[in-house]
């Protein structure tokens, strides 16, 4: 059976880095990982990166993914940068509720509410 | 049914287990709780009970009735205490990376056992139950 490798497409825009996860399930420790591994590097390459993780093909996580959110928003804020989720569908949305994440993660509706929020570009 | 216990082999089995699901007119609130609970619960018996020990196995086990699904899952490890596991909203444990896993199980499904020695949990979850944030606040 093929298996299918999460990926991501990554825009740099004028004031942010917009990173999309192309896939609808994002579900296994492998998935997990691999995500990890296209994400950090984007992250560590970019000083004080202003990031925004665009769920809008997502329709099914697991928690190992809230990990990796965790994990990449700790590094971009250690790193003085700025992160933004958008575009969470409603059923993944009642996963941060449920689970208090919508208190640490800075959630916006789509791209651009995230791209406004954000400070000017330095 | 035994599976082998790497985090790929659930797709087939969550698979067949929606689709009866799906057979049996639950809703998509439904099918995604049990969706969510199955793959935790499994990814759990993988990792924290086979120790990611592709040479060991997991039993799934689960009947779908009309109002209702059972399912429960089984690994080959030592077993846990699942009140000793903290609530992953509070304090430091709100910015761990894991420990999740269980409580999104207990918040999506209707019960939540586990046998005496821990190994093996049993879910169930009836139709139409549409609040998955009981486990809020």
């Amino acid at each position: 059976m093929a298996s299918i490798k999460p990926r991501i497409s990554v825009e740099y825009a004028d004031n942010a880095t917009i990173v999309t996860f192309v896939d609808e399930k994002i579900l296994e420790e492998m998935d997990v990982q691999a995500l990890q591994g296209s994400i950090m590097p984007v992250v560590e390459e970019a000083k004080r990166i202003k990031l925004i993780l665009d769920f809008c093909n997502v329709r099914f996580l697991s928690s190992t993914v809230l990990g990796l959110l965790l994990r990449i928003s700790k590094k971009v804020y250690e790193q003085d940068g700025q992160l933004r989720l958008c575009n969470i569908s409603p059923r993944i949305y009642e996963i941060f509720k449920i689970t208090r994440l919508n208190k640490i993660f800075d959630i916006y509706e789509d791209v651009k509410s995230a791209t406004d929020s954000l400070p000017a570009a330095d | 049914m035994v599976i082998q216990s790497k985090p790929t082999a659930i797709g087939p089995v969550c698979g067949r287990i929606l689709s009866k699901l799906e057979a049996n007119n639950f809703g998509g609130e439904d099918i995604f709780a049990v969706h969510l609970a199955l793959e935790e619960a499994f990814i759990n018996a993988v990792r924290h009970g086979n120790k990611m020990d592709s040479a060991k196995e997991v039993k799934i086990d689960y009947s779908v009735a009309p109002d209702k699904i059972e399912v429960s899952v089984t690994d080959e490890g030592e077993g846990f205490d699942p009140e000793s596991v903290p609530d992953p909203r509070y304090g430091e444990n709100l910015y761990k990376p894991e420990g999740r896993g269980l409580f999104l199980m207990r918040s999506y499904m209707d019960t939540v056992e586990f046998n005496e020695r821990g190994n093996s949990v049993c879910m169930t979850k009836y139709k139409e139950k549409s609040n998955p944030a009981k486990g809020e606040n």
